[in-house]
């Protein structure tokens, strides 16, 4: 037994040393190809030099850019028309699909509840923590404790508070800390979390909130410790105090920032189907767009609809970022 | 928090006042009320990745038989299960995690070095080698930051395995990469550019112009300028962005799933613990002990470079 163990292991180890070799060689690779590149391209001059920059330093990305982004876009709004494996041409069907059948309903519906509710918990906390939190002693632990959570993928953090829902019968001894909390505090047939609709689709929010909390906090700290002091100063000689001069000043110095911030979280919420996936996979109720569109093009192979979906999704972040564009314009502008 | 502003002025002046300048003075001055708040969400915010942390430590029977906040009563703690997880598998599988430990490192070290790099190009080439269009092309670079992940894959997968087609005319062949590390790679380098190239471009373009204006003087060519000016002066904000990047990589569970499949080939950690979760989740222990395996690294980069990270988020975000 122990040398089929060591065997196994050895072969791990060897599978580890060849992997990790090519990434090593991956990199190196790319690094000396663009060396050379860079050595043989340096050499050029005269008229031909600037053009050669441009091509040689954006050609990449922007080609990165149109196969990865520009072109699959385009690609699945033409999906979105076609059916399950894009030979036959549906028109609005797929469109229709999703906006009349109920559970879709049900799925876009939730989408909306995670985009109102998420977003505007994790910035609102990030907010007090932000006004509180400099002035707590040894805060620069407290803050990367919050923070912590931003390092954790989705699916670590939505495993974590899988064990903290875990429910038991309440004849046995609960291993989930929400449950014996809920027993302790007297409630004596506490539900079983994941399974109880609507309150499992909040708890799967709380997950989202946990992560983004960190996030919000540190910008916008980051943003109240740039208002200048003379402002702040001006206005408490004018008198205001307390929530006064939170809601006259705080507030309007660090707009641009809010919003940047609310919108970031937004948009993380609207494309993540992690949490989803990892906690219920989309099942009791809890199914979200994101997940529902993975699930109809590599579960079930409908292509169509979703793309559908993937467009419905796209439409939705359209505005975030719109307004996100105009904003950076008029910066640019004062600049 | 102070609920009205009836209140009398100077005292919860000093409750919801920010610290304009977090300095020695301020500190004195921290009310007991801010202190309880923070204090309490901190612990609120630590004991789930605490409670994970200390059942991945404990023994079979122990997990499946008692919460492990009872760990203070009964103290049993060890590294079997770890060694079960990275080694025996111990889910069913043969083999442990182990493989897929690699293959996170594996996809997540090229990816931020691919993308680093090659935005890092671009954005010197948006601020510096000026030329017409440069603008419209920077604001599309940066809309294109919204475009869902879920809406590329599809068109994405179908280009990695059948190539691009006009008609009967092949423009792309089949890159045939099904099995390899390229394809999520490739993902993820194309994905980074348009936050990358933004981000960088906030540092690059706010290099000093006489600098730049020196060295052309000189007659060094862009990519000199690029080597031996911007990628020193810019190591502080590329190492920011390569934490981020990194993180990001590393945590990532859509691409991943969708270019790397799910065999211990190619997949990730993140892949094969939402596998896990689906069907092993009665088995805490190891449930348990995979999940801080596959956070313990994050956290280590996490909390040693913490400064740089926060600043490479901040470039992008504070605008005062």
């Amino acid at each position: 037994m122990s040398v089929t163990r060591a065997l196994l292991a050895d072969g791990a180890w060897t599978d580890a040393s060849v992997k990790l070799g090519n990434m090593v060689g991956a990199v190196a690779g790319f690094l000396g190809i663009l060396l050379v590149i860079f050595f043989v391209a340096g050499r050029a001059s005269g008229r031909i030099a600037r053009p050669l920059a441009v091509v040689l330093f954006l050609g990449p990305a922007v080609l990165l850019l149109i196969v990865g982004l520009v072109a699959p876009l385009v690609r699945t709004v033409y999906l979105s028309f076609y059916n399950d494996d894009g030979t036959k041409f549906l028109g609005g069907k797929n469109y229709g699909w999703a906006l009349t059948t109920e559970s879709v309903q049900h799925v876009l519906l939730n989408t909306l509840l995670w985009l109102a509710v998420a977003p505007l918990a994790a910035t609102g906390l990030g907010l007090l923590l932000a006004l509180l939190i400099d002035r707590v002693r040894g805060q620069a632990v407290y803050k990367s404790l919050i923070f912590m959570p931003m390092a954790i993928s989705l699916v670590g953090a939505s495993i974590i508070f899988k064990f903290v829902y875990d429910a038991r019968d309440v004849s046995q001894s609960q291993i989930g800390l929400m449950s014996q909390l809920a027993i302790s505090l007297g409630w004596h047939h506490p539900p079983n979390w994941m399974l109880s609709q609507p309150l499992n689709t909040f708890l799967l929010m709380v997950v989202m909130v946990w992560v983004q909390t960190g996030f919000a906090m540190v910008v916008l700290s980051a943003a109240i410790n740039a208002i200048p002091d003379e402002v702040t100063e001006a206005a408490r000689l004018d008198g205001a105090g307390g929530v006064k001069l939170f809601w006259f000043v705080t507030v309007p110095m660090i707009r641009t920032t809010l919003v940047v911030v609310l919108t970031t979280v937004m948009i993380t919420t609207l494309k993540a189907f992690d949490i989803v996936r990892t906690m219920t996979g989309g099942n009791f109720g809890t199914q979200v767009l994101a997940n529902e569109m993975y699930s109809q093009s590599f579960v079930q192979f409908n292509t169509g609809r979703g793309s559908a979906l993937a467009v419905i999704l796209f439409l939705g972040v359209l505005p975030l970022v719109a307004y996100n564009i105009l904003q950076l314009r008029k910066e640019r502008a004062v600049r | 928090m102070n609920e009205t502003g009836a209140a009398p002025a100077a005292e919860p002046a000093r409750a919801t006042l920010p610290a304009p300048d977090p300095g020695p003075v301020r500190k004195a001055f921290s009310s007991p009320l801010a202190s309880v708040f923070v204090i309490a969400v901190t612990v609120l915010w630590t004991i789930p990745t605490l409670g994970l942390l200390v059942t991945s430590l404990r023994p079979k029977q122990d997990v499946a038989g008692s919460g492990w906040w009872t760990v203070v009563t009964h103290p049993d703690l060890g590294l079997s299960n770890y060694h079960t997880v990275l080694f025996e598998g111990g889910f069913g599988v043969s083999g442990g995690l182990l493989p897929y430990l690699v293959n996170s490192l594996a996809i997540s070290v090229p990816a931020t070095v691919f993308s680093l790099v090659l935005a890092a190009m671009a954005a010197y080439g948006l601020s510096w080698v000026r030329f017409r269009g440069s603008d419209v092309i920077f604001f599309v670079i940066f809309a294109l930051q919204v475009v869902p992940l879920q809406m590329a894959l599809i068109p994405l997968l179908q280009l990695f395995s059948g190539g691009a087609h006009l008609g009967s005319v092949t423009i792309i062949p089949a890159f045939n990469l099904s099995g390899t590390y390229a394809p999520v790679w490739l993902a993820h380098t194309m994905f980074a550019m348009p936050l990358a190239i933004f981000l960088l471009h906030n540092f690059i373009s706010q290099l000093p112009r006489d600098l730049m204006e020196a060295a052309i003087v000189d007659g060094a060519s862009h990519f000199k300028i690029f080597r031996s000016i911007v990628l020193p002066l810019c190591t502080p904000a590329l190492a920011s962005f390569a934490i981020f990047e990194f993180l990001w990589v590393w945590n990532d569970l859509l691409v991943a799933l969708t270019f790397a499949g799910g065999t211990p080939e190619v997949a990730p950690m993140t892949v094969r613990l939402a596998q896990l979760s689906g069907s092993f989740g009665g088995r805490w222990e190891l449930l348990t002990a995979g999940a801080f395996l596959s956070i313990i690294i994050p956290l280590i980069v996490f909390f040693s470079l913490q400064r740089y990270f926060v600043r490479g988020l901040l470039a992008g975000s504070v605008k005062g």
